[in-house]
């Protein structure tokens, strides 16, 4: 794989997967992202595992970002983190927010999830994440 | 007369549809890698097939629906796109938001089908240069159509022009002052214009208005921009939007006027590429060049003005 530029700007890809319908919090994540001066694909609402992965690697982003507020997390993230080494891109970061009780939070680490955000979290702080996730040399 | 290049492997990799391959050359020419340059010489010879459709519009006329309702279209015939969709990068923080994404309805496991975003950055060469390399990318990688979607305000509407075999402009009933700002330049990337959200009211007003403006200049190398009223609600309109897309190209073929669009196109990117190199050679030297500091030392000083130091520098360069 050719080296990126350290100067080329991070690309990151926001998705909200399952069923839930309300996105603002990915919106203003998506928002302090663009503002520490990333390249935000924002997918919306209601994206498959399937669609996830697959806009990931169209887009050859440097980070993926989920958001869910359903419940539904159990099922919806081990199933991106199975689908992106089923394509042989087990390193490319995944990072989540939202409403994740601390004991699947624990679980979805260990998984593979490299990064849990709940609510209240400082933007400041998923943006340095977010950045150290993508540049961890930088 | 340069040999035919091989194919290197990642080129190989991008002609026989691995789709990695595609995205990680594309981001290379976003990010004006220069090791992508052995892969678009060796693919550049198996581009240039395929119409490059550009759809450019003020924002929320509903580009991005279209381009769905497009890809629907085609894919139901049988048909492979690829789509790059433009959006503005930040002056601020140089960051963005692409959101184009959002509309687009596929399988997720239908291969025919190719999106990817790009931010309008600085690019190296010029946006036009990038977004054409990485349309050829998309030819070379097999896709019977290419998709250009753009912000259409200022430079962006030129950079159409400069990219796709067809310029498609959309519209939207009640744009008002916008349709008169955009009057003067529209016809010279027009090849046919879109009334979307036809379903609104007052979109016949409309239609009228803009087949009148359409009909009053001078048909443009024998070509007039028909208007085609289309609406991604009802939905309505876009496979007559597609007939008219293809009897442009059709036209393009008939008339002998496709090779005299890319030989404009081409020079305005070849000169673009230049362009872009030596402004990156000069301002290096002007850095790090003793004799062309001093230039720019004087004129820091206020003893030379900038144009007399312009003109010795290119003196210094004849020179040389």
């Amino acid at each position: 794989m050719v080296a990126k530029r350290k100067s080329a700007p991070i690309r990151v890809l926001i998705a909200k997967p399952g069923l839930d319908g309300h996105d603002r919090g990915a919106k203003v994540v998506a928002r302090a992202l663009r503002d520490a001066g990333m390249e935000v694909i924002y997918a919306g609402l209601r994206q498959t595992p399937e669609e996830i992965v697959r806009g990931a690697l169209e887009e050859d982003v440097d980070l993926i970002g989920l958001s869910i507020l359903s419940g539904a997390h159990m099922a919806l993230f081990p199933r991106v983190l199975r689908l992106l080494k089923k394509e042989h891109a087990s390193r490319l970061p995944v990072f989540a927010g939202g409403i994740i009780p601390d004991e699947d939070a624990r679980r979805l680490r260990r998984m593979g999830i490299r990064a849990i955000f709940g609510p209240g979290t400082s933007l400041d702080e998923i943006v340095r994440t977010a950045q150290k996730l993508a540049r961890p040399s930088a | 007369m340069s040999p035919t290049p091989r194919l290197t492997p990642a080129a190989r990799a991008i002609v026989g549809g691995d789709r990695r391959a595609l995205a990680r050359a594309i981001t290379s020419v976003e990010d004006g890698d220069r090791s992508v340059e052995p892969v678009l010489r060796a693919l550049y010879r198996r581009t240039g097939r395929v119409p490059v459709v550009g759809l450019a519009g003020p924002l929320g006329v509903g580009k991005s629906s279209l381009v769905n309702a497009l890809v629907g279209l085609l894919r139901a015939r049988g048909r492979s796109v690829g789509i790059v969709a433009v959006d503005p990068s930040s002056p601020f923080s140089g960051g963005s938001v692409l959101g184009d994404r959002i509309r687009l309805e596929r399988r997720a496991d239908d291969t025919g089908v190719f999106f990817r975003s790009m931010a309008s950055r600085g690019a190296a060469g010029g946006l036009a240069t990038a977004t054409r390399e990485v349309a050829r990318l998309l030819d070379a990688a097999g896709f019977d159509i290419v998709l250009v979607e753009t912000v259409g305000s200022g430079q962006v509407d030129v950079a159409v022009r400069d990219v796709a075999t067809t310029g498609v402009v959309i519209l939207v009933p009640h744009l008002g002052d916008e349709v008169q700002t955009l009057k003067a330049g529209l016809f010279e990337i027009a090849d046919v214009f879109c009334l979307n959200k036809s379903d609104l009211p007052g979109s016949q007003v409309a239609e009228r208005d803009l087949s009148e403006l359409a009909s009053l200049g001078p048909a443009r190398e024998g070509w007039r921009p028909p208007v085609v009223p289309t609406s991604t609600v009802t939905p309505s309109g876009i496979a007559e939007l597609w007939s008219a897309i293809e009897a442009h190209e059709r036209f393009l073929d008939d008339s002998g006027r496709r090779e005299a669009g890319e030989r404009r196109r081409l020079s305005q990117e070849i000169v673009d590429r230049a362009k872009d190199r030596f402004t990156v050679d000069l301002t290096r030297r002007l850095e790090n060049d003793p004799r062309l500091r001093r230039l720019l030392d004087e004129a820091a000083a206020r003893r030379l003005d900038p144009r007399t130091a312009a003109e010795r520098l290119l003196a210094t360069r004849r020179r040389r």
